[in-house]
């Protein structure tokens, strides 16, 4: 399976099984097309004399030459070799956990409307994970994580930080312990801002891996959403902390993470907005997930404005680099080289089978945005999986399982999608959330195509 | 004259006899974006 398509007057394919991404001549796009679509030798040659008037016979061979290197070092209808593996896959991963969401509070300090967990208490009582219960998930991780060495941690809410001394005991607690277990804790924080302090900042600084600063760009986007319990705005109480949080952060990981909806369908101005007025480089913008028919939720007549919107942020990273001042979008980092091996790419994400989430309860859930439904609920921390057959549904979807990735060129590229937001549209974690798939699709061109820009402008 | 360049790629059939260790990464809450941490791939 081959994808064909033309951006910023580039002619890119991209061989789906292989992994390969190649930019062609006018020519060879066309007879890749026409190949792709079973025509013979002959019948190629005939249509490319016909639409390229002015190119000589040799023209014509060489391009012929090029395209059968290609299939030659299999980088070019490459077969799919890989629908083996998925059932593989199981026994591949066992019974492993190395990722756990700790919900720390089921609690806000804001009360954002489009809030997937009921603005922070997630459809049920308000609560705050105790030390004891934080304590016991961090054991149940390291005695379910086999050989694993690499475990992550996020504090997540509702908001996090208001539980912090929570969150700086379990550090402590999982420091004491990990090199004797032979184990390297990653912590991350997803935080509103809301409660930073400077003691916060420089725990944060010295223990998360990553922190996650929930931000919706300009001052008006922001506050349509992003209000406290008064209905007041968020952005000038938190706008000057994560401009100090970063700064003191230096050269460590962080993500500026942003929400657009039907309200901000140009959301390139929320990014520039963050990067130009706000001094951020590291930026996610996220298209919100809704029930179709709310009023903020994205709609159908949106596609072609965001699809533009996609283009055009990827050219103005692109002239940002150029003249020397980057910024990174989290869905446009993506490294050719070093990319996810195959085993990642038909699997996913783990949820549900090597990374869960926590509640304040000690709850055991696929992950955080499984939280309170009780259908989802695996077991708890100190029983460990008791659902088994629900952990099974989701050891055994894959990207060769969701009918409706079969004939997707992007599959090994999203690894079937989310499967909360599959469950929340179609009712079934194997379903697929295709106004998502669509944005996806769109950003991996834009993606691919920065790729090609950078590599060809580092070949001169 | 080449007609095509092919950028340079992690070969994913070479990956299925290294791949799948497990040590990589689980901000927005894309598989693409996860960099492999195996040294030896």
């Amino acid at each position: 399976m081959i994808h064909q398509y033309l951006m910023n007057g580039r002619h890119i394919v991209l061989d789906v099984y292989s992994g390969s991404i190649h930019v062609t001549d006018p020519m060879a796009y066309a007879a890749i097309g026409y190949l792709e679509k079973g025509l013979s030798r002959e019948e190629v040659l005939q249509k490319l004399k016909v639409e390229f008037p002015e190119s000589t016979e040799q023209d014509f061979l060489d391009c012929f030459s090029d395209i059968d290197e290609l299939i030659e070092s299999k980088k070019l209808f490459t077969k799919d070799n890989y629908a083996p593996l998925a059932g593989k896959l199981k026994s591949h991963s066992g019974n492993v956990i190395k990722a756990l969401c700790l919900l720390v509070a089921h609690s806000c300090n804001l009360a954002c409307s489009y809030c997937f967990a009921s603005q922070g208490h997630y459809h049920g009582e308000s609560g705050l994970m105790s030390f004891e219960t934080g304590k016991r998930a961090l054991d149940f991780l390291i005695e379910n994580s086999g050989t694993r060495r690499n475990l992550e941690v996020d504090f997540f809410g509702g908001e996090p930080l208001v539980n912090f001394q929570v969150c700086k005991d379990l550090v402590a607690y999982a420091r004491s312990i990990e090199k004797e277990k032979g184990k390297n804790f990653r912590f991350t924080l997803t935080t509103n801002g809301v409660g930073l302090t400077e003691e916060i900042m420089d725990w944060a600084n010295e223990e998360c891996h990553n922190v996650v600063l929930s931000l919706d760009g300009r001052k008006e986007v922001n506050d349509r959403f992003r209000v406290d319990r008064k209905g007041k705005g968020s952005y000038d109480q938190i706008v000057p902390k994560f401009q100090r949080f970063v700064e003191k952060r230096g050269d460590k990981e962080y993500y500026m993470r942003g929400t657009f909806s039907h309200f901000n369908t140009d959301f390139t101005e929320d990014i520039a907005h963050m990067a130009d007025e706000l001094g951020f480089k590291e930026l996610s913008m996220e298209p919100v997930v809704l029930k179709p028919g709310e009023p903020s939720a994205l709609t159908e007549e949106d596609l072609p404005i965001l699809y533009e919107q996609y283009e055009k942020l990827a050219l103005d990273l692109l002239r940002r680099k150029k003249a020397g001042d980057p910024v990174t979008f989290y869905h446009y980092m993506v490294d050719l080289d070093r990319g996810p091996c195959i085993y990642k790419r038909i699997s996913g994400c783990g949820s549900g089978t090597e990374y869960m989430a926590v509640s304040a309860q000690g709850e055991l859930y696929p992950c955080h945005q499984f939280v309170s439904d009780k259908e989802y609920k695996l077991g708890d921390i100190w029983n460990g999986i008791t659902k088994e057959e629900a952990r099974e549904e989701f050891r055994n979807t894959n990207v060769y399982t969701r009918e409706d990735c079969g004939k997707c060129w992007a599959k090994l590229y999203c690894a079937g999608g989310c499967a909360a937001n599959a469950y929340h549209s179609t009712g079934d974690i194997a379903g697929t959330y295709e106004y998502g798939c669509k944005l996806f699709r769109k950003r991996m061109e834009c993606a691919i195509m920065m790729k090609v820009e950078e590599s060809l402008m580092e070949q001169g | 004259m080449k007609h095509i360049i092919t950028l340079s790629t992690r070969d994913l059939e070479k990956s299925v006899e290294h791949g799948g260790c497990g040590e990589c990464q689980t901000a927005c809450k894309g598989i693409a974006n996860q960099n492999c941490e195996n040294e030896n791939n």
